[in-house]
C-alpha cells in the first residue's frame, strides 16, 4: 500500500459518516480542514523562514544560523517567541480601525488561495471550475490590505512602501495574467485539476514549444515582483524605507505580514509548478515503461511539493543574484518590455495551439 | 467540498490572525510611555501628516492598468474556447489586442508611462 493523501482523507471521511450523524460529520470535516490550513501556515512559516536564511548564508559563504537547536532549526520558532512578548504599538497619528483590520485583509486572501491548489492526487479543498481566474483574482486583494496598511500609518516611509507596492503588484499582475492564459489556451480549461490533468502525457514545459517556456519565464520574474522579493523588493528597501509597509507594525502584527508575505511565496510557486512543471504528476519519459514505473511509486505529494519547493530556491537565489531595481527601471520592465512581449507571445502560443503544433 | 470551504478557509485566516495576537496580549508586559505612540522617522520628530496630496504618477500607472486588466478578463473566456473556433477567433483576438496596443502606444506617447 503506497502513501496517498487522498485514501487516508477518504478513510477519515468514511469513518466519520459511518460513527456520526451526517452533518455532525460535515462539520468535524470543515474543522479539520480548517486546522490544517492554520497548520500548513505555521508550519510553511517556519520552513520558508529557516530555508530563506539557509540558502542566503549558503550563498554568502556563511553558515547561517546555527546555535538553537541542531543545525539551527529552532530559530524561527525563538524567533516567533520572541515576537509573541513584543507589544503590538499601534502609533498616535494612525487610523486605529485600518491599521489593525490590514493584516487580517492579508491573511485572509493568502488563505482563501489554497483553495483550488492541488497538494497531491484527488487532495485539494474545492477543485473550482474557473480555478485560475479565481487565484489571479483573489491574490490581488492582497494589495488592498498592502494599500491600507501603509495609508492608515501615517508614516511616510509606510505610504511610500505602500504605493510601490500598489505599483508594482497591479502592474506586473498582467503580465502574470498574460503568461497564465497562454496555459489556458493549451488546455481549454481553467480548473486547476483539469490543467494538471491535461499533463499527465508531459508537462506543459516540455510540450508547450517556444510560447510555454517564454510565459514560464515571464511567469516567474512577474510572481517575483508580485510577492515584493527582491531584486524587486522596492516596496520595502531596507536602504531607503526602513521596512516599507510595515514600518509602524510590531509583534504580532508584523509577525502576520511576514507569514502572509512568505505563505504568498508558496502560493505563487504553486501554481507556477501546477501550470508550467505538471503539479503533481510525475515525471514520464516517452516509453521508458520501467522508469516510469519507478517515479509512479513516489506518492504525487512529494511531486508537488519537490517542484513548489525548488521554484522557491529558484526565488531566493534570484535575492542573491540580480541587485535591487529602482522605481522606474522596475515600471519600465513591465510596461516596455514585459507586457508587449507577453501579448505577442499570447498570439504566438494561439497559433500554435490551433494547427496543432504541439505533443 | 464546495463553496462552503471558502468560507471555512476566512474563518481560518481569521481565527489564526486573532488566536496569535489574543495570545501575544495574554502574555506581554505593556508598558506606558507616551513617547512610544509616536510616528517612526528614524529618530526625530516627524514634521507634517502624510495623509497628503501625492505623486500623480503611481495614479497614472492604475488607471493604465485598470484598461488591461479588463481586457485580460475579455480573454479568459476567449482563451477557453480559441481551439475549438480555430483560425476565425485568433485573427478576432488579433484586431482586438491590434487596437489595445494602438492605446497602449498613445499612453506612451503621451508620456503617461515615463517616470516623472
Amino acid at each position: 500500500m503506497e502513501f496517498s493523501l487522498s485514501a487516508i482523507a477518504n478513510q477519515v471521511d468514511t469513518w466519520l459518516h459511518a460513527n456520526c450523524a451526517s452533518w455532525l460529520a460535515l462539520t468535524i470535516e470543515f474543522v479539520i480542514v480548517g486546522l490544517l490550513c492554520i497548520a500548513l501556515f505555521a508550519v510553511l512559516g517556519l520552513v520558508l523562514i529557516m530555508m530563506e536564511r539557509k540558502v542566503s548564508a549558503y550563498m554568502q559563504l556563511r553558515l547561517g544560523p546555527n546555535r538553537v537547536g541542531p543545525k539551527g532549526m529552532f530559530q524561527t520558532l525563538a524567533d516567533t517567541l520572541k515576537l509573541l512578548v513584543k507589544e503590538g504599538l499601534t502609533p498616535n497619528g494612525a487610523d486605529k480601525f485600518l491599521f489593525n483590520l490590514a493584516p487580517f485583509i492579508v491573511m485572509i486572501a493568502a488563505m482563501l488561495v489554497l483553495a483550488p491548489i492541488g497538494f497531491a492526487k484527488d487532495f485539494v479543498i474545492w477543485d473550482i471550475n474557473i480555478g485560475v481566474l479565481y487565484i489571479s483574482a483573489i491574490s490581488s486583494i492582497g494589495v488592498i490590505g498592502i494599500l491600507m496598511a501603509g495609508w492608515a500609518s501615517n508614516n511616510k516611509y509606510s505610504l511610500l512602501g505602500a504605493m510601490r507596492s500598489g505599483a508594482q503588484i497591479v502592474s506586473y499582475e498582467l503580465s502574470a495574467g498574460l503568461s497564465i492564459l497562454t496555459i489556458v489556451i493549451f488546455t481549454q480549461d481553467m480548473s486547476m485539476g483539469q490543467i494538471v490533468a491535461s499533463q499527465a502525457d508531459g508537462w506543459w514545459i516540455w510540450k508547450g514549444h517556444i510560447p510555454v517556456i517564454i510565459s514560464f519565464i515571464i511567469f516567474l520574474i512577474a510572481v517575483t515582483a508580485e510577492t515584493n522579493r527582491a531584486p524587486f523588493d522596492l516596496a520595502e528597501a531596507e536602504s531607503e524605507l526602513t521596512a516599507g509597509f510595515h514600518t509602524e507594525y510590531s509583534g504580532m502584527k508584523f509577525a502576520l505580514f511576514f507569514l502572509a508575505e512568505y505563505v504568498n511565496i508558496f502560493i505563487v510557486c504553486a501554481v507556477g509548478a501546477t501550470l508550467f512543471l505538471g503539479g503533481w504528476m510525475p515525471l514520464h519519459i516517452g516509453n521508458w515503461a520501467d522508469f516510469n514505473r519507478i517515479m509512479d511509486y513516489i506518492p504525487s505529494s512529494v511531486w508537488f511539493f519537490g517542484k513548489t519547493f525548488f521554484l522557491i530556491f529558484v526565488i531566493m537565489w534570484f535575492r542573491w543574484t540580480f541587485p535591487r531595481l529602482r522605481i522606474d527601471q522596475l515600471l519600465n520592465l513591465e510596461w516596455k518590455y514585459l507586457l508587449p512581449i507577453s501579448m505577442f507571445n499570447l498570439l504566438l502560443a494561439t497559433f500554435i495551439a490551433i494547427q496543432g503544433w504541439y505533443l | 467540498m464546495g463553496p462552503a470551504s471558502l468560507l471555512v478557509l476566512i474563518l481560518a485566516a481569521v481565527a489564526f490572525a486573532t488566536a496569535a495576537i489574543l495570545l501575544s496580549k495574554l502574555v506581554l508586559k505593556a508598558s506606558h510611555n507616551p513617547v512610544k505612540g509616536e510616528t517612526y522617522e528614524c529618530g526625530v520628530p516627524t514634521i507634517g501628516k502624510s495623509w497628503i496630496q501625492f505623486n500623480v504618477g503611481y495614479y497614472l500607472f492604475a488607471l493604465i492598468f485598470l484598461i488591461f486588466d479588463v481586457e485580460l478578463i475579455f480573454l479568459y473566456p476567449w482563451a477557453v474556447t480559441v481551439q475549438k473556433l480555430g483560425m476565425f477567433a485568433f485573427y478576432e483576438a488579433l484586431i482586438f489586442l491590434f487596437i489595445l496596443f494602438m492605446g497602449f502606444l498613445y499612453a506612451h506617447k503621451k508620456g503617461a508611462l515615463k517616470w516623472m
